[in-house]
């Protein structure tokens, strides 16, 4: 149906909100976004970025993803990592990436932190926190290394050790008694480790392995489980059903191999003049 | 114009409902618990996490206590009701004591608690209970209630914030739901083994699942109770 009424050019569209609330006071239940109640961690130390982030997806209560990645590829120089709506946190970092990508082609030079960090802000100040990405962005360029959270309505910090989620206060209070500028690499890695341990023991939302990146001015590591400290125990019996449990209600066998015979009607060669 | 005052919240689009103040005296302290009744045995498990929204209040915190030498009672929901509701039985149980001259037989103590919860009927205990137990005749019984006191003997049952991840489990391993293989009765140690690997499946998905698991078993000799780890994230 085309609406006689003048088409906005951008922003959302609320055709359908009269409808969605009619429904609603009917009882109906929207569908839920999967949340990453999540722990993720990033800081500066000597010679770059560490950044840091547990494994847990959360649907509710339950736990629909043990092992999943939420340190995201931005560019070569750059990681992301992302908490809340799981969907929004991929979708974004994407998209940017993309962006960031053909900024790369066309200028010729390594993206830099801050263009980053304004496409992502800007981005998510259009959508009004309606897009739930709350992210921890660490890279290194031209200008040395540079770590930025950017809030889902698209405010954003610069500091030297940060952390977000849900398990960002136990996470904080690891970096709070710890952290010291110019760490060590190792030293680095350790207290990252720490500080999502923290958030993976005492958050709910948070759980299962430690991911971590490390990103210099030479190269990057992706350190994919770096710590496992939730291997699952062996269970006591074995749930193998024997064959018969289920009871055959009717069997039908079809012969999915199609048999063709072919008669050569004439020994004559093809004519392929 | 409308004349304002400091504080004054002006509303300038249409509200649908309006602004209530109520008095919300209920948690959910999450955690789960199961009993499985065996030919002379009971089985009674639960784990020791009692949490909040996303925090761990602690990690140890039993939800079971026994009652008396053949009786176990489990509790889950509210754990500020649990407790009261746990000291309420034991304290009637004692006053039956001291007027008969014995101990609460465990249907009895079944009947009471449903009795005890339906008198709360428009105030209730937000708890989930599961009473474990051996029977008269010393067989193995379960007893389940509703928070408002509708009660059932049966066979197993799991309750608390994992019980519909275990409960058709416990249907299918207990029960021989949906096996054409003949039903049997399970020994106790084929029993022990489907309890400890419903709590650990329990704990990979279900959030409030956790910490320590403490499985109470009640035979004629008395209750022996055993502890064991589960995940801590």
């Amino acid at each position: 149906m085309t609406s006689r009424l003048p088409q906005a050019k951008g922003g959302f569209n609320f055709d359908n909100h009269v409808r969605n609330s009619a429904m609603d006071g009917k009882g109906l239940v929207l569908p839920k976004a999967t949340k990453t109640g999540t722990t993720i961690v990033g800081l500066i130390y000597k010679d770059g970025i560490v950044l840091g982030a547990d494994t847990r997806a959360t649907a509710g209560p339950i736990v629909a993803d043990k092992n999943c990645e939420k340190i995201h590829y931005l560019a070569p120089n750059m990681y992301c990592c992302g908490a809340g709506t799981a969907a929004d946190t991929e979708m974004t970092t994407a998209l940017i990436s993309s962006q960031l990508e053909l900024h790369r082609l066309s200028t010729g030079r390594q993206a830099r932190v801050v263009t980053a960090m304004t496409l992502l802000k800007q981005m998510l100040f259009k959508y009004q926190g309606q897009i739930g990405a709350a992210l921890i962005l660490g890279g290194v360029d031209v200008n040395g290394p540079h770590l930025y959270t950017i809030y889902p309505h698209g405010s954003t910090d610069k500091l030297p050790y940060v952390t977000m989620g849900s398990g960002s206060l136990a996470a904080m209070s690891v970096f709070e008694s710890r952290f010291v500028a110019d760490m060590e690499r190792e030293e680095a890695i350790t207290l990252v480790k720490d500080a999502i341990e923290a958030g993976i023991f005492n958050d709910l939302g948070s759980g299962s392995n430690v991911d971590v990146v490390v990103i210099t001015s030479e190269n990057v590591e992706v350190l994919r489980n770096y710590a496992r400290p939730n291997e699952r125990g062996v269970k006591e019996a074995s749930y193998k059903y024997r064959p018969g449990t289920t009871r055959v209600l009717k069997s039908s066998i079809r012969d999915l191999v199609t048999k063709e015979t072919i008669q050569p009607t004439s020994l004559e060669a093809m004519d392929t003049s | 114009m409308f004349s304002t005052y400091p504080g004054q919240v002006i509303v300038d689009h249409p509200v649908k409902v309006p602004i209530e103040h109520r008095f919300d005296p209920y948690v959910d302290n999450g955690g789960t618990l199961l009993s499985i009744a065996g030919k002379d045995f009971c089985v009674v498990a639960a784990d020791t996490r009692q949490s909040e929204g996303y925090s761990i209040n602690s990690r140890y915190v039993p939800k079971s206590v026994k009652l008396s030498e053949k009786t176990v009672i489990s509790m889950g929901g509210c754990y500020a009701d649990c407790l009261t509701l746990t000291k309420r039985i034991q304290q009637n149980m004692e006053w039956y004591r001291h007027a008969h001259g014995k101990t609460m037989s465990t249907a009895a103590v079944a009947q009471m608690l449903s009795i005890m919860l339906y008198q709360k009927r428009f105030f209730p205990f937000y708890s989930w209970c599961i009473l474990g137990g051996l029977d008269e005749e010393g067989k193995g019984a379960v007893y389940t209630y509703d928070p408002v006191g509708s009660y059932e003997r049966e066979v197993c049952r799991c309750a608390g914030s994992a019980s519909s991840l275990i409960q058709p489990f416990l249907d299918n391993q207990i029960g021989f739901k949906n096996q054409e293989s003949e039903r049997q009765t399970l020994a106790l140690d084929e029993v022990l083994r489907i309890t400890k690997d419903s709590f650990t499946s329990a704990t990979e998905r279900d959030i409030y699942t956790g910490d320590y698991l403490e499985i109470f078993v009640i035979t004629s000799d008395g209750v022996q109770l055993t502890k064991m780890d589960l995940k801590k994230d």
